[in-house]
């Protein structure tokens, strides 16, 4: 069984065809209104085109952008098969590439990186996968696009994969790779396969989007997480619902019953689950991703910010940890800087303790003990917190990994953490 | 390992597929959850329209058995549709909430907004002031919206958790980023949030959604007989007072809404829907979208929701 909604990011410049493949997919895919599909065409007219609808338009965004032809944020796009409905974060491959790349990532089930077939693997690409795969996405695609310019040759396709692969090695094993010679501009392998590329018998691009598997389709293989987000107590008086007392929250992982035994973190305290609410009634058991109010045997003074699993599957409790924090902001991360931490649903003050190493996203080499995190830089810290947090390594749980840094003067988010492992 | 063998209530993991309406429902009510919990004075905006008929659905979800943690509020034109109001006060009733109306017909008493002349006035701008004024007076410092992203290009840009500056001016260029489900809503005295629960739904999933939920919604979301006139290549709402330009001519139509606003700027479209299940089969077959087919606010400028937003808009 399948989720049937699928997030995927991309990203890329104008020219390689990102704009081109999205609105290749939304067109092909039906989901093309008339009145959007006239401004395209008087667009297209407008612009000297040849009377061929440029279908990148299809994507264009703000008037800012169109004035400056670049793309300066994240764009989310909708479209649906009758299998599945997809969200697209359109990352821009421009200004402030990585936040915005780490941005769409950061919710996505699959990246589509995108390579010109007559560039082969540029940093762009490169930067892409790794990014895509410190965030934890667990399957990248990588379609091999314009293939229409290199005589949809098999050798240069396989040229190119042999490449990208020799690169991926150095990413870790986490990301399951699939690579698709397509064409954006003609469709070739985007929604049919194309018959001027028989060698390649795998599944054109969308066929894949919508039958591959997601985290959530697996919701037992993951410890159950849950954040307290917000307790629900209907004020007393002559209401009969008065001793109500409800834990609300959105399970960040795996699956909870009535009856188990469970302990809120850090605070330690444990009690059993007495039961599950959902507006429409009760359930005996919860599940990633949905959100539901928890009742407990025992009051306890449980409170938002707290983290409730299973007693033995606790996750790590600590004031201290080891993190890689990508900078998203001008004023540079340095040693001694502290910021307000928000890590599922709790809020606390961070200090930095240490700057690491830092990471070149094109060698991904690591240079340790940098001065400073400046903005789109990648680097490892470590922390300290003013109360102890309970959190996972990001590679085994994202939501239970990840955490923003806020500066406390101007209230922006500076930062964005995948915790590494407690320290020692 | 989880079979649901309790017998009383069915398992979830004899049905280990969430659907899609579930799974953006669950995301939505996290988001109202962290919005309660970490800004002092929220509202929620309740037009009457579909895709706040749905937040008000969402925020029963997250918060009962308890009441709301905010009030509702509604921006009245003065232009709204009978039908719309009377459904808002009905429902707002059977909530047992409170519904705060901010009224553009007072903004222009006092003197705050100035009222456009013509055939083509709209108090669509004008709401914008009422808005921003209702914000100050009451001390708001987030505002609950049923925006979505699939409704415009401006839009899709947009967070779910949007930063408005003490002018309640959206910066596109300067967002703050927004990471896994992890929301910053942390402001300064004067600014707010505008938050958008709904951004990830497109016009069908709220059509599937309210079908699923058996959710009432205003009769002019159905099809009825309505004496309209077609300017710019939509159909308007004949009321008394309206100004026709040269040529226009009141007739009688069969015709439905596809958004619900004020009746100076909102066409319908000529439908036999008369039931849910029929709009939402209405819904999945158009070829239009719903602000390019009923909204003639858009159509000022290609930038024109863009500018509004700027401004404050919603």
């Amino acid at each position: 069984m399948t989720l049937d909604l699928l997030r995927f990011t991309t990203a890329g410049s104008v020219d390689d065809g990102k704009s081109t493949l999205i609105g290749r997919l939304l067109y092909d895919s039906k989901q093309v209104f008339e009145d959007q599909l006239e401004h395209v065409a008087q667009a297209s007219a407008r612009r000297g085109g040849s009377g061929v609808l440029d279908l990148a338009l299809l994507t264009d965004g703000l008037r800012a952008e169109r004035e400056q032809g670049i793309t300066i944020d994240v764009a989310y796009r909708y479209f649906a098969t009758a299998r599945r409905r997809f969200i697209i974060a359109d990352c821009p491959g421009h200004q402030q590439y990585t936040r915005n790349m780490v941005t769409g990532a950061s919710t996505a089930d699959l990246a589509v990186i995108l390579l010109d077939a007559r560039k082969g693997v540029l940093e762009q690409s490169k930067r892409h996968a790794f990014i895509s795969a410190l965030l934890g996405i667990p399957h990248l695609v990588v379609a091999v696009n314009k293939m229409d310019l290199v005589e949809y040759s098999r050798e240069r396709f396989e040229e190119l994969v042999a490449e990208f692969a020799g690169f991926a090695a150095k990413l870790g094993d986490r990301a399951k790779i699939v690579y698709i010679p397509i064409s954006a501009l003609e469709g070739d392998n985007v929604v049919e396969r194309s018959p001027r590329m028989e060698w390649y018998e795998e599944q054109p691009l969308l066929e894949f989007l919508e039958e591959v598997e997601v985290a959530y389709d697996h919701p037992y293989d993951k410890q159950a997480r849950f954040p307290v987000q917000w307790v629900i107590r209907p004020a007393g008086g002559a209401g009969e619902s008065s001793d109500y007392r409800g834990y609300a929250g959105q399970l960040a992982s795996g699956a909870l019953r009535v009856g188990e035994e469970v302990v809120a973190l850090p605070s330690g305290l444990r009690t059993r689950i007495a039961a599950i609410d959902t507006f429409e009634g009760e359930l005996e058991e919860a599940q990633a991703p949905m959100s539901v109010t928890l009742r407990l045997e025992d009051e306890l003074d449980v409170s938002r910010g707290e983290l409730i699993c299973r007693v033995e599957q606790e996750p790590t409790v600590s004031r201290e940890l080891q993190a890689d924090v990508c900078w998203l902001n001008e004023r540079p991360l340095r040693a001694g800087g502290r910021y307000v931490i928000k890590h599922t649903t709790r809020g606390a003050t961070a200090i930095v303790d240490e700057l690491q190493d830092v990471v070149d996203v094109h060698t991904l080499e690591r240079a340790s003990a940098p001065e400073q995190l400046a903005l789109n830089d990648i680097g490892r810290v470590r922390l300290r917190t003013s109360t102890p947090l309970a959190f996972d390594p990001y590679r085994a749980n994202r939501r239970t990994g990840s955490f923003i840094l806020i500066d406390e003067a101007t209230n922006e988010t500076v930062g964005a953490g995948m915790v590494g492992a407690a320290r020692d | 390992m989880y079979g649901g063998s309790s017998g009383v209530i069915v398992s979830v993991a004899e049905r280990p597929q969430l659907s899609h309406l579930r799974a953006l429902e669950s995301e939505a009510i996290h988001v109202m959850r962290e919005v309660a919990a970490e800004l002092e004075r929220p509202v929620l905006l309740f037009s009457g329209g579909k895709d706040s008929i749905v937040l008000l659905r969402l925020a029963e979800k997250a918060f009962r058995p308890a009441p709301f943690p905010f009030p509702l509020m509604h921006v009245d034109t003065g232009h709204n549709f009978p039908e719309v109001i009377e459904f808002r006060d009905r429902r707002v009733a059977e909530l047992g909430e409170q519904l705060i109306v901010a009224s553009v017909q007072e903004s222009i008493d006092n003197g705050r907004a100035v009222e456009e002349t013509g055939p083509r006035a709209s108090r669509n701008r004008l709401q914008t002031v009422t808005l921003l004024d209702a914000i100050a007076q009451h001390g708001f410092d987030a505002a609950f919206g049923g925006a979505r992203r699939d409704e415009e290009r401006a839009r899709a840009k947009e967070r779910i958790m949007s930063f408005r500056d003490d002018f309640g001016q959206w910066d596109p260029k300067n967002q703050r980023p927004e990471l896994w489900n992890l929301y910053n809503g942390r402001i300064r005295k004067g600014e707010n949030v505008r938050v958008f629960p709904l951004s990830n739904w497109t016009e069908l999933d709220v059509w599937e959604y309210i079908s699923q939920e058996q959710l009432e919604v205003p009769s002019i979301y159905f099809a009825h007989e309505r004496e309209v006139f077609s300017r710019d290549g939509m159909l308007y709402a004949w009321r008394e007072g309206v100004e026709l330009i040269d040529g226009e001519q009141v007739s009688s139509e069969m015709v439905r809404y596809r958004t619900v606003g004020d009746m100076s700027c909102t066409g319908g479209v000529r439908s036999q829907a008369a039931t849910l299940e029929e709009v939402v089969v209405e819904i999945a077959a158009t070829r239009i979208t719903e602000r390019g087919e009923t909204r003639a606010d858009d159509r000022v400028s290609e930038a024109a929701m863009e500018d509004r937003k700027k401004a404050g808009y919603f």
